[in-house]
């Protein structure tokens, strides 16, 4: 008899940059976490260091940023660089915050396959997540 | 990975390796039970430390801070850090990493969060486990962080050689209505947030607390840190390492080693007897059987959950 209990997704919410809108955030990791998620909160001020080396540790199944400086297109990239280096390779990423609706597509582009603006529903996060979180172990 | 490639990759220190198989065992997956079975006679090496205490005491700082002062002694230092599951969605914030991080670019140190997902106790079920794997990696010390809630968190004592109790001066009714459980799984009392006013009298408080209690071989030092400005986690450190070599001298360490081992295939196997029952009374309608005779007052609970552990008990001793 199996006795394999439910894996439960996890999640990484960070915050890169030096700026402290962390509402966002927060509002995010307790919807996922009312969802059912493991949600891991690593706070504000993360460098793209930081973000992938706690995925790794935590070997989480997504990574979601938030961001409302307007530096994504600058940080962004080196998180997806900092987690090839670590081999950090079947993480969903995906991100919200002030991200202008032309610069999408390069973040798109980036990985980040979902962008959640300011008004987001909640709930379409959850869903996003769960129609794409990888099934690993 | 498969099991043997995760086995040799936690051995030779990938902490790739190392996260996926934390994430293996405590999903307690096929590859999760290969990799205890293969790992475990990999184990026994680290100096393994409990911090318990109630929510919001500094446990994560003081972890942090420990954690610091262990790679000032030049070892590796991996870190569980349970925070609890919601009960209502299953779900868990994970927050013990903001106080760690910047711990987070050290190749010395390796920190994972695990929710409780409903076992009582303070820790996680699978969290004794997860603290052999990184043994078995071979970190110098092990720090597990359990859940901060209420006085009944008492399992770290079977998970770790020397439990760390942490309190603060603003727990001094807390300290008074401690119960003698509390004091007993602890080998190190830590009075934290010594920067506030009232640390001596938490400390003088503990004392009194410490002499009522039964009789003991190892007399527990009481000190006061101040974790947020890393002070006083030298005399923990050495305290921390005291324990250690009079558990290794110890007349009674082989007895500890037994109680410890006990202890853990007890809290083990209760969990796997109550999921097997209850997943057998379930998928067979027995389960649900009783729920409507005890609705309908035909039935009494206790008649009923006899009626249940005897069905159980049928069908496994079939299954021989
Ligand atoms: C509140 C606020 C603040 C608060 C922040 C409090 C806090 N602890 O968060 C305070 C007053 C401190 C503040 C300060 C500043 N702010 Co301000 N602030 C705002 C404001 C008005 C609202 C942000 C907010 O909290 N919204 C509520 C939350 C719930 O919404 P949200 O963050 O958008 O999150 C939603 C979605 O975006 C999405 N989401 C967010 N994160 C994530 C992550 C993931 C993974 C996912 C899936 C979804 C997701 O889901 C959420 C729910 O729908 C915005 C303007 C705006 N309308 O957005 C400016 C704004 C962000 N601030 C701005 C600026 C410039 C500043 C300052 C630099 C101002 C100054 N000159 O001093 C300082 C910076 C200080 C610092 N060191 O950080 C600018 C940024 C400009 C830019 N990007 O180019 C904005 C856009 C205002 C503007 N129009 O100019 N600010
Ligand atoms: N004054 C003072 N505050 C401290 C000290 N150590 C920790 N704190 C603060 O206490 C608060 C709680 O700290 P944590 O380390 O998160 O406590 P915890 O016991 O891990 O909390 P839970 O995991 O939620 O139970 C934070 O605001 C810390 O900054 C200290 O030595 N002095
Ligand atoms: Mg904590």
């Amino acid at each position: 008899m199996t006795t394999d209990t439910a894996r439960n997704i996890r999640v990484l919410i960070a915050k890169p940059g030096l700026d402290g809108h962390d509402r966002g955030a927060k509002v995010v990791a307790r919807a996922l976490r009312d969802a059912g998620m493991e949600v891991i909160y690593t706070g504000i001020r993360q460098t793209p260091q930081m973000i992938a080396e706690a995925a790794l540790q935590e070997d989480v199944d997504v990574i979601g940023l938030s961001i409302l400086s307007g530096a994504h297109l600058e940080l962004f990239p080196r998180v997806v660089e900092e987690l090839r280096t670590r081999g950090v390779d079947d993480v969903l990423l995906f991100c919200g915050g002030i991200i202008p609706q032309d610069d999408i597509p390069k973040v798109n582009a980036i990985g980040f396959k979902g962008v959640f603006g300011p008004g987001t529903n909640t709930n379409d996060i959850i869903e996003f997540v769960r129609n794409n979180a990888p099934q690993r172990v | 990975m498969d099991a043997p490639e995760l086995i040799a990759g936690v051995r030779a220190g990938d902490r790739r390796a190392l996260a996926r198989s934390i994430t293996h065992v405590e999903a307690d997956t096929v590859i999760g039970r290969a990799l205890l079975a293969g790992l475990y006679p990999h184990t026994g090496r680290a100096t393994t430390i409990g911090v318990t205490g109630s929510a919001g005491v500094g446990k994560s700082t003081f972890v942090a801070a420990l954690a610091r002062e262990q790679r000032r002694r030049g070892r590796t230092v991996g870190i569980v850090a349970v925070d609890p599951s919601s009960p209502f969605s299953n779900g868990a914030i994970l927050g013990d990493r903001i106080r760690m991080q910047d711990l987070t670019g050290d190749g010395g140190v390796f920190m994972r969060s695990m929710a409780s997902r409903g076992n009582l106790g303070g820790l996680s079920e699978m969290a004794t486990g997860v603290v052999d794997l990184m043994d078995a990696a071979g970190f110098d010390i092990v720090i597990l962080e359990t859940v901060g809630a209420g006085q009944d968190e008492v399992e770290v004592a079977t998970a770790t050689g020397t439990t760390v109790l942490v309190t603060t001066p603003a727990g001094g009714d807390e300290i008074q209505s401690m119960k003698a459980g509390l004091m007993e799984i602890a080998q190190v009392m830590v009075v934290n947030k010594a920067d506030i006013a009232g640390a001596d009298t938490a400390v003088m408080q503990l004392r009194a607390l410490l002499a009522i209690a039964s009789e003991r071989t190892w007399e527990p030092p009481i000190l006061k840190t101040t974790a947020r400005e890393d002070k006083g986690l030298d005399e923990v450190s050495d305290a921390i390492d005291r324990h250690q070599a009079y558990l290794k001298g110890s007349e009674h360490a082989e007895q500890e080693r037994r109680a410890l081992a006990q202890s853990q295939i007890v809290a083990l196997a209760r969990g796997l007897v109550q999921r097997r029952a209850l997943a057998f009374a379930r998928a067979e309608g027995i389960l649900g059987q009783l729920v409507d005779d005890v609705a309908a007052r035909r039935l009494d609970p206790r008649a009923a959950a006899d009626a249940l552990v005897d069905a159980v008990q049928r069908n496994w001793s079939r299954s021989e």
